[in-house]
């Protein structure tokens, strides 16, 4: 069972879309998850046969629990499971793997509660082991399901999630908030062109232009790309924003668009076309829930003018953007009326300061002012 | 097209954006993407559905004119003569 959440602690199987013997390539999707928040598509991450399944549908399992055997080309079968092991700390969806990453913070408090590492999917880098991922697996072992005949509906408990990872995030991460004021002239007079050229179906939004500002300044300021596990910095170099969307039901989900900062503007358009549209479906897959390593919250579409968010452990950083608002605005001297839109930035104190932080905000800036080079 | 078709086809394409909504509660003079909850994103594909359902292409620069179902309505109607 995989870990789809800062504070997911187990997940009921919906549906297996793979059978024994199928043979399976990494990012293929095996099955369906029910968190406390949506309906998961479970993406296996390696090539190989599937062996066995282990879990059945409607069965609530712990994360860190395996759901499936899956053998990679040239490795020996796996004696055969009979049930599922009621210890969950065993390994997920992906296959099982000879050698276990893990930092030695991890090793140290997996020895400590008593947790096999050998049975635990890691969500670090190259999905090595963190200590965050053994207390998990420690705290899953302790409720261990005994019968779960009901599936329950992922709405119910939407709320309980958000509020888990978010009371997490205020618990754990000393954010700090900045904010500053952009002029959005250029961007949305070289976006009324753009979608001038564009039949409606083709046509984009503002938000694309502030996806891409901020993944391009992402390349300048990369610290703010990264996670924060066993009290270190962890820049990743792939940039997969985390883009939060409401759901008509109540409450939000975070997935990712993948490698963002490669995605032009039409392909971004499509990225999130495809992602509102699935998350509001409840189709997203695991990867997008897991990989995100920043996020951008939009609430300009409700009226809001600056938007002060709680970053999603382990990432460190959360920009905010809040409505454009036609307003005074001052250059060389002369008063004018522009569109301006108020971007903050909270950023994790223990992973970067103000002074840097800062200078993302200014970057940002730069890139909203060059819109043709987006 | 009749105002009365035009309001009938523009609810028949809200319902699928906002199933939830009491469309019956909605008032001519009512800002609809507040009374239906309805983002930008939400926005864009209403007005590709008008243009897949009535065959009309709505310039950008024109959806400030398009706040209210009054409004709505009576731009599709202009529109569609």
């Amino acid at each position: 069972m995989p870990s789809l959440g800062a504070d997911m602690e187990e997940g009921t199987l919906i549906e297996w879309s793979v059978k024994p013997g199928d043979r399976v390539k990494r990012g293929d999707i095996v099955g369906v998850v029910r968190t406390e928040k949506a309906d998961i598509e479970v993406e296996v991450y390696r090539d190989g046969v599937v062996e066995q399944l282990l879990a059945k549908a409607g069965d609530t399992l712990p994360v860190g629990a395996v759901l499936a055997v899956i053998r990679e080309e040239g490795e020996a079968a796996a004696p055969a499971h009979e049930e599922i092991p009621p210890a969950p700390a065993t390994v997920a969806p992906t296959p099982s793997v000879a050698r276990v990453r893990a930092s030695p913070l991890a090793r140290r408090v997996a020895q400590e509660l008593g947790v096999d590492l050998s049975g635990v999917q890691g969500t670090g880098p190259h999905g090595e082991l963190t200590e965050i991922d053994v207390q998990r697996a420690a705290a899953a072992l302790k409720k261990a399901p005994t019968e779960k005949p009901v599936v329950p509906e992922p709405r119910a408990g939407i709320r309980r999630a958000i509020a888990a990872a978010m009371a997490r995030s205020n618990r754990e991460i000393p954010h700090y908030y900045l904010e500053t004021k952009i002029d959005l002239q250029r961007a949305l007079k070289f976006l009324e062109a753009e979608n001038q050229k564009r039949s409606v179906k083709d046509r984009l939004l503002s938000v694309v232009l502030l996806i891409k500002a901020v993944a391009r300044t992402l390349h300048d300021v990369p610290e703010l790309n990264a996670y924060w596990i066993d009290d270190q910095l962890q820049p990743k170099e792939a940039v997969h924003i985390g883009f939060a969307i409401s759901l008509r039901q109540g409450g939000l989900v975070v997935p990712a668009i993948m490698d963002a900062d490669r995605k032009n503007l039409d392909e971004l358009m499509q990225a999130l076309r495809d992602l509102i549209t699935r998350a509001r479906a409840g189709r997203l897959r695991s990867s997008e829930i897991t990989d995100g390593t920043v996020t951008i919250t939009n609430l300009g579409d409700l009226g809001v003018e600056t938007v002060h968010g709680v970053i999603y452990p382990p990432q460190v950083a959360l920009i905010g953007f809040g409505r454009v608002i036609e307003s005074p605005w001052a250059e060389n001297g002369m008063l004018g009326i522009r569109p301006v839109v108020s971007a903050t930035l909270a950023g994790d104190h223990r992973a970067t300061d103000g002074h840097r932080g800062a200078q993302f905000l200014t970057a940002l800036n730069q890139h909203l002012q060059e819109p043709e080079k987006l | 097209m009749s105002e009365p078709e035009i309001k009938a086809a523009v609810f028949k394409i809200l319902r699928k954006i906002a199933p939830e909504a009491d469309f019956d509660q909605i008032r001519p003079e009512e800002n609809l993407r507040e009374a239906l909850d309805i983002d930008s994103f939400d926005f864009l594909n209403f007005m590709i559905a008008l243009h897949e359902e009535l065959a009309v292409e709505i310039p950008e620069a024109d959806y400030r004119k398009l706040s209210t179902l009054r409004e709505l309505t009576r731009y599709l109607s202009d529109r569609l003569k």
